[in-house]
């Protein structure tokens, strides 16, 4: 918007924001990244207008693959008004004249998303791209990065599994709630941005592709579309999605839609009690006007 | 006798090396720092056999290049020179062509290694349990339930008790830490076994008990093993077979009978005319 108030600022940048040499590059590497399932392609992450860690990583791939018929959807924990997404959206219209954006998942050939994967089933013609803060998802058993790149290459996750086994250990069940571990195209283990455990399912024989960009750590990885990714576990212990169901075991319901099979936020009210609500925005909006149709008609 | 492994010229030194290393060092020099360069000749032309069930004993004071060898061939350390051929079941494996992602499926499936530290065989932030389950899992075992049931047998087998099999081994005193490690290095019922100076720092009943397993497991699983040791009366008790090393050459070889009671070499009579 402030780019048509002032066109001096219109013509100080180049289409996309980043220069067409940062883009080959990003491009190149996310062709890098689609041939290696699961493997971190490093790259050398701009200096965005904003701090690492806002979702640099993601809006770079972005700018890099957006053209010029794109419609792009910026969710940020399944909403589209939350603050973060809200400036991004506002970032790529500023930057990408001639791009449209929407809210609608079935619409968007772009969707950059932070913490979840639309309810939506995705499809071929479209990219997820996903924000990550943290890609190695053995940085927790080892701190050396080129330990882990030789572990990574041998495909040796037993520590990681030792993990696991602590937990059951300890809880009687894998406690980890998001960026769960998972295995790529039966080789390279990849932390899945902090997806919720419910997400993870999907990235299995996705139709979309999916790309993920670290900008803090200089990453780049993607499950291509129709590969193989399979969470850690063990054969005698799965693993399992959330499980919404209340005190007497039936599925709990968003408050607003009614919908019994998406991932839920928990609210609070001020009495006390908790109510439950579509995470995924846009779902939420869709089954709703569903409903009122059908209950129109 | 089935033959386990065969090492042929082993050398290894630190350092940049120059062409008067291997003649300014060894016993004769009196010294393993090469006088030219300043290398150090851990160990230079190291040969002999292990077969299997044997155990074979390697003797030397510190920085003779005792836990050079065992390094070396667990691929701690990368050798300058030299070839290891390891007889596996169905096949032989040349040790030091394997590419890394092979010798770390040998480490993991075929050797077992028991360090003097357990700090270097053991992950102190995850339980005992934990411990023996990364080996486990280590040679692809995925079933929570078996690698539980074959922890608590492991430990078991090592007189660890199984209540404590979900502490942390920081928790646990010198010799349990050294149990939870043979332990670890037994998971996978390997064919050959590395102790380097397992009983060192450890009290004398401690000690003996450790021994006791260890001949124990030998008798059982007719295992071989290299015991690299400073302390005569291990040797005694395990070794069948012993070599004596200084300044990084091995000086004497032969069964560990003849060498305590009738050792050639002027070091050899003079270590054990010093045991105590």
């Amino acid at each position: 918007m402030n780019a048509q108030l002032n066109p001096a600022v219109k013509t100080a940048y180049n289409f996309g924001f980043l220069d067409e040499y940062a883009k080959k590059e990003i491009r190149r590497v996310t062709l890098k990244a689609i041939c290696i399932p699961g493997y971190q392609v490093p790259y050398a992450s701009r200096e965005m207008p904003m701090g690492r860690g806002f979702g640099t990583g993601g809006l770079q791939l972005s700018l890099a693959l957006i053209g010029q018929q794109e419609q792009v959807k910026v969710i940020d924990q399944g909403s589209d008004d939350s603050v973060n997404a809200v400036n991004l959206r506002q970032f790529i219209e500023m930057t990408c004249p001639g791009i449209d954006t929407t809210t609608r998942t079935q619409d968007a050939t772009l969707i950059q998303s932070r913490h979840r994967i639309p309810e939506q089933p995705l499809t071929e013609q479209q990219i997820l791209v996903l924000q990550v803060p943290y890609p190695d998802p053995l940085v927790i058993v080892e701190p050396s990065e080129d330990k882990r790149k030789v572990m990574h290459g041998e495909a040796d996750y037993s520590r990681l599994l030792v993990k696991l086994y602590e937990d059951i250990v300890q809880f009687n069940e894998i406690t980890i709630s998001h960026r769960y571990p998972t295995k790529i195209n039966q080789h390279y283990v990849i932390d899945p941005s902090p997806i919720p455990r419910w997400d993870v399912p999907k990235l299995h024989q996705s139709k979309a592709l999916i790309l993920f960009g670290a900008g803090r750590e200089k990453k780049i990885y993607a499950v291509p579309p129709f590969t193989h990714a399979e969470p850690l576990a063990f054969e005698d212990q799965p693993f399992r999605v959330e499980n919404f169901d209340d005190a007497s075991g039936q599925r709990r319901a968003c408050v607003r839609c009614g919908c019994q099979d998406s991932f839920l936020d928990e609210f609070t009210q001020e009495t006390g009690q908790k109510i439950y609500q579509c995470s995924d925005s846009d779902w939420c909006e869709q089954q709703l006007a569903r409903r009122s149709e059908s209950g129109n008609s | 006798m089935k033959k386990v492994l065969s090492v042929r010229n082993l050398s290894k030194t630190y350092g940049t090396g120059c062409p008067l290393c291997i003649a300014s060092t060894g016993p004769e020099a009196e010294t393993n720092v090469c006088p030219h360069c300043g290398s150090v000749v851990a160990i230079h032309d190291v040969s002999f056999d292990l077969y299997e069930g044997e155990i074979l004993g390697i003797m030397g004071e510190s920085g003779s290049g005792k836990s050079t060898i065992v390094k070396n061939l667990y691929f701690d350390q990368i050798p300058k020179s030299g070839q290891a051929t390891f007889y596996d079941t169905d096949q032989t494996h040349p040790l030091f062509e394997l590419n890394s992602a092979q010798q770390r499926w040998l480490k993991n499936h075929r050797f077992g290694m028991v360090y003097q530290n357990p700090h270097l065989g053991l992950n102190f932030n995850i339980s005992a349990g934990g411990n023996i389950a990364e080996r486990l899992l280590m040679s692809d075992l995925m079933h929570y339930g078996e690698i539980r049931q074959r922890v608590k047998t492991l430990l078991a087998r090592t007189e660890v008790l199984l209540s404590r099999v979900d502490e942390l081994p920081r928790n646990f005193s010198g010799g349990m830490q050294q149990r939870v490690q043979i332990a670890k290095a037994l998971a996978t019922q390997p064919p050959l076994l590395f102790l380097d100076e397992v009983t060192t720092g450890l009290d004398l009943s401690v000690q003996a008990r450790i021994l006791d397993l260890i001949m124990e497991i030998q008798q059982e699983l007719n295992t071989a093993m290299i015991v690299v040791t400073h302390d005569l009366g291990v040797i005694r008790l395990l070794a069948g077979r012993t070599l004596v090393m200084k300044y990084g050459r091995i000086i004497e070889t032969g069964l560990t009978d003849q060498i305590l009671e009738d050792p050639q070499h002027a070091y050899t009579q003079r270590l054990v005319a010093s045991a105590l």
